[in-house]
């Protein structure tokens, strides 16, 4: 198994797992307070709309040549992890509130709680929906990421693979659990998610604008590492910038 | 129209997000590689540097003070 292709199943896991646990969350939200017919149904048939989407769009990527694909995928795919990476900073240096899975459950209770109740095809509507757009939200990331990473490395399937591996080991922990899973390292994993994504759209962007790696897919690794380094040097000057001015917004 | 701008407006903050400063900074730095490559240059490392240059400068001024 080469580098690309061990980093891509652990890119769709991770960045898979850190969006199944936010689905879970809302999903409980609304399960534990108006029942679970309802809220299955939604959450399976966005997970339905989801595998759909994967399975048309997956294989018609798989019809554009590779160098025009490794361009627009990794002009993609740097564009949105520019987003993970820059939010994961911006949290990890305090100024951006960190995700709390307790705190969210607490707000999708109340929410559902304070919901009027409403039937539609012998659905209740509110717990239908919630549940249909939040695992739809959630997913639609998910399916960004394993069809970019899937069809611009030629490994559609293994990127499936580490998505659903992912799906099974968040879906049993939740069940295990009983509620959110409130002690999985969100915000760490959303950094690494990040990286991964920024790396592989800087990787594919420049092979599909005609550059070449020095070492192939392991300069993968090397920029890994570079932009790790430089995210913890950004995050240790912001936090630094930021504690110079709590004093002085204090005793002003 | 209403649905297509909603659906346009969707995809723009899915992909792009908050700052659109960087997808542009991105295009141009992706097509400098381009150029670079057909001229015989190649310029692997510019991406990586347009990266650092784009995130410093993007989370810099959101965390400006005032």
């Amino acid at each position: 198994m080469s580098t690309g292709t061990i980093l891509i199943v652990a890119g769709s896991f991770l960045a898979s797992a850190v969006e199944m646990v936010e689905a879970l969350t809302i999903v409980l939200g609304v399960g534990v307070v108006r029942g679970w017919r309802s809220t299955l149904i939604g959450a399976g048939a966005a997970g339905l709309v989801l595998a759909v989407l994967v399975a048309a769009l997956g294989p018609a990527l798989g019809s554009i040549p590779i160098s025009t694909l490794r361009l627009v995928v990794g002009a993609l795919l740097l564009v949105f992890g520019l987003q993970w990476l820059r939010k994961a900073i911006l949290r990890s240096s305090g100024y951006k509130a960190l995700h709390d899975e307790d705190e969210a459950f607490r707000r999708e209770r109340a929410e559902a709680e304070a919901a009027g109740s409403e039937r539609r095809a012998g659905l209740d509507w509110y717990s239908f929906t919630v549940a249909f757009k939040g695992v739809l939200l959630e997913g639609l990331e998910v399916v960004f990421i394993v069809i970019t990473f899937g069809s611009a490395q030629g490994h559609l399937t293994i990127a499936v693979v580490g998505a659903a591996v992912a799906l099974v080991v968040v879906v049993v922990a939740g069940v295990l659990a009983r509620g959110p899973l409130e002690r999985v390292p969100e915000n760490t994993i959303k950094f690494a998610v990040g990286l991964l994504l920024t790396s592989f759209g800087c990787f594919w962007g420049a092979e599909g604008a005609g550059a070449t790696w020095p070492g192939d897919e392991l300069s993968l690794l090397g920029l890994i590492a570079f932009l790790g380094g430089f995210s913890w040097l950004l995050v240790r000057a912001l936090r630094r910038r930021r504690l110079a001015l709590t004093p002085a917004r204090a005793s002003a | 129209m209403r649905y297509v701008k909603a659906f346009g407006r969707f995809w723009w903050d899915f992909i792009v997000g908050d700052d659109w400063t960087v997808a542009a900074g991105v295009a141009v730095a992706l097509a400098l590689v381009a150029i670079l490559a057909h001229s015989g240059f190649n310029a692997w490392w510019l991406l990586p540097l347009a990266v650092v240059l784009l995130t410093g400068l993007s989370v810099w001024r959101q965390t400006r003070p005032g």
